[in-house]
């Protein structure tokens, strides 16, 4: 594993997060200090062993490709910040 | 005092007409008001709404009875991560602004059929995410038993709400722990059923893979009552398992003889407090008293667990929290483009705790540290998951103390996370492996006196042999019987 230092502003802008300078900061330090406890996994030899994405493993979980009742229009939109017309209102994307 | 009565009790008196369901909720409500602004389990509740679902049950009661519906008239309340129509939902963030659900989670929707009043959205850590409901946008919970104290977390609300009879039972949701650790520190039981066993739909996501719904009550029997009426497989939720349930109620019969009860001697820490630990030592006794057999047993990989669970757990939350941008729904600060608009909203909407924990996820994902971290930890999980079957292949379930101390003082860890995530130690496994957990109540602190939690683990889906030993124990003590001087 790499060194515990988060470059925070970087990951911020990867999770599309807005931190003031005092935040990055204190997260800093506390994400550096996690990260020195976490890096106690390295002591394990994990060689040969499969990971573990769900304790209960079930593949291919699939269903009948069939029309089934949903949310109308309406209570879809109903939490909306900005709608209008029936669709979700969303700054410009496109020059 | 009808709010103090258990679900049987309860659904006792109103087959027989001594009650009606009005008077239930009525009571609930009546300690709401008498008590709530101390506690502040509730982050809202709507009274009329709560009283029209009773005068509904009373209505169903006078017409005939009881029919199937086992719950029908009684009050649960409900934590403010799970949907229920047309009532507010804000995961105990800002960034939900004034969202209302539009459906009912499967979980609810059970209840619902059952004929439980369901009212009340309780506080808790936001988005589920801390050990003590002081992550909450809405406020701090208090402990019943001591106001100065914290009721534990993520689900405080949901403990501190049964504790205090605000409610006859609550429904909370348990990823590392938020279900065991505030129903052992306020005194209550909590059921945290196995990964799979009660449909996640419509419960807000977290950690997907670790994520469950389970029920805070007064007694295990109520406990066993609600988990029948919520588990099952859902079309709705992929990773609901199609087992069959059996009657979790019925298999309460007091008997223990000849059951081999596993303690784990990585179990027995430094941190661990004395009288936590003597409360401990004498429900094991008690156990051997009534004919189970002690084995002392290993769980090597357990020193492992809290790292393990905070490179997976937040991994899983940074992804699950994407859907958070101020488009769809909830609050929205505008921004230049849609990047802009994305991060002023997550970054007004969210707080502290959820912010640390969406940068920990997004760098443990992120190019070149993916190997290093999340799959490594994911490797580990299986070792965890390996020792607790290993384990299960001697013993019928496995006995620990629930949490490494009583309830701490309101600000106590609140400026160091990792302080606060080490509290979690005990109950970050069960999630890990995929098993079931309970927490009951097994003594008292001395000075302040504060609950003390016993944990029993069980084998996945084993929960009808998980909640007979529970009530066995409980059944043979006073503890649960005990109340906050409130």
């Amino acid at each position: 594993m790499a060194s515990a230092e988060i470059d925070v502003k970087y990951v911020a802008h990867l999770a599309r997060l807005a931190l003031t300078s005092e935040e990055e900061k204190s997260l800093g330090a506390q994400l550096g200090s996690i990260l020195g406890y976490i890096e106690k996994l390295r002591e394990l030899d994990v060689s040969g062993v499969e990971p573990t994405a769900h304790a209960v493993p079930m593949v291919n979980v699939t269903r009948a490709d069939e029309i089934r009742p949903s949310l109308s229009h309406e209570e879809a939109l109903r939490n909306a910040p900005r709608q209008a017309n029936g669709l979700f209102i969303v700054p410009k994307i496109v020059e | 005092m009808l709010n103090q009565l258990t679900i049987s009790e309860l659904t006792a008196k109103l087959a027989r007409r001594e009650v009606s369901a009005r008077e239930a909720m009525q009571a609930c409500l009546d300690q709401i008001a008498r008590v709530d602004g101390k506690i502040h389990a509730f982050i809202s509740h709507d009274a009329g709404d709560a009283l029209a679902q009773a005068d509904a049950a009373d209505k169903e009661l006078s017409n005939g009875g009881r029919t199937a519906r086992c719950l029908l008239g009684v009050p649960i309340a409900i934590k403010d991560v799970l949907a229920v129509k047309n009532q507010p939902l804000n995961c105990a963030s800002k960034i939900l602004g004034n969202y209302i659900s539009p459906y009912d989670a499967t979980a609810i929707e059970k209840l619902k059929a059952a004929g439980a009043i369901v009212f009340g959205r309780l506080n808790m850590d936001e988005f589920a995410m801390g050990s003590s409901t002081e992550n909450s946008a809405f406020g701090l919970t208090r402990n019943p038993w001591d106001i100065t104290r914290i009721p534990g977390g993520s689900s405080g609300g949901s403990a501190a709400a049964v504790a205090a009879d605000e409610c006859i039972a609550s429904l909370g949701s348990d990823t590392g722990g938020s279900i065991r650790q505030p129903a052992a520190l306020c005194g209550c039981v909590g059921l945290k059923p196995t990964y799979g066993r009660i449909s996640r739909y419509g419960l807000v996501a977290f950690a997907s893979s670790l994520d469950q719904i389970g029920p805070f009550t007064k007694d295990v029997r109520d406990a066993a009552t609600l988990l029948g009426v919520m588990s099952g497989v859902d079309p709705r939720d992929s990773t609901s398992v199609p087992q069959p349930v059996p009657n979790y109620v019925a298999a309460l019969d007091g008997n223990v003889k000849g059951l081999k009860l596993g303690l784990p001697k990585e179990y027995m820490i430094g941190g661990l407090d004395a009288e936590v630990k003597a409360a401990v030592d004498a429900a094991v006794k008690q156990y051997e008293k009534l004919g189970a057999e002690i084995v002392e047993i290993s769980l090597p990989h357990t020193d492992y667990a809290v790292a393990t669970y905070y490179i997976i757990a937040t991994a899983e939350a940074s992804a699950n929290l994407a859907r958070f941008d101020g488009i769809r729904y909830g609050a929205r600060v505008d921004g230049n483009d849609p990047i802009e608009l994305y991060s002023k909203t997550r970054g007004a909407g969210f707080g502290a705790e959820v912010k640390r924990r969406i940068i920990l996820g997004t760098y443990v994902l992120s190019s070149g540290y993916y190997d290093a971290y999340y799959l490594q930890a994911q490797k580990v999980r299986t070792l965890i998951r390996n020792d607790f079957l290993k384990a299960f292949e001697k013993v019928d379930a496995i006995v620990t103390p629930t949490t490494p101390t009583a309830a701490f003082k309101a600000g106590e860890k609140s400026g160091d996370p990792l302080q606060m995530y080490l509290s979690d130690i005990f109950t970050i496994s069960c999630n890990l492996a995929g098993i079931c957990g309970v927490s009951v109540p097994c003594g008292f602190t001395q000075s302040p006196k504060l609950p003390i939690g016993l944990q029993l683990l069980g084998k996945p889906f084993g929960e009808e042999s998980l909640l007979k030993i529970a009530h066995a124990y409980e059944q043979a003590t006073p503890w649960h019987l005990e109340k906050a001087g409130l």
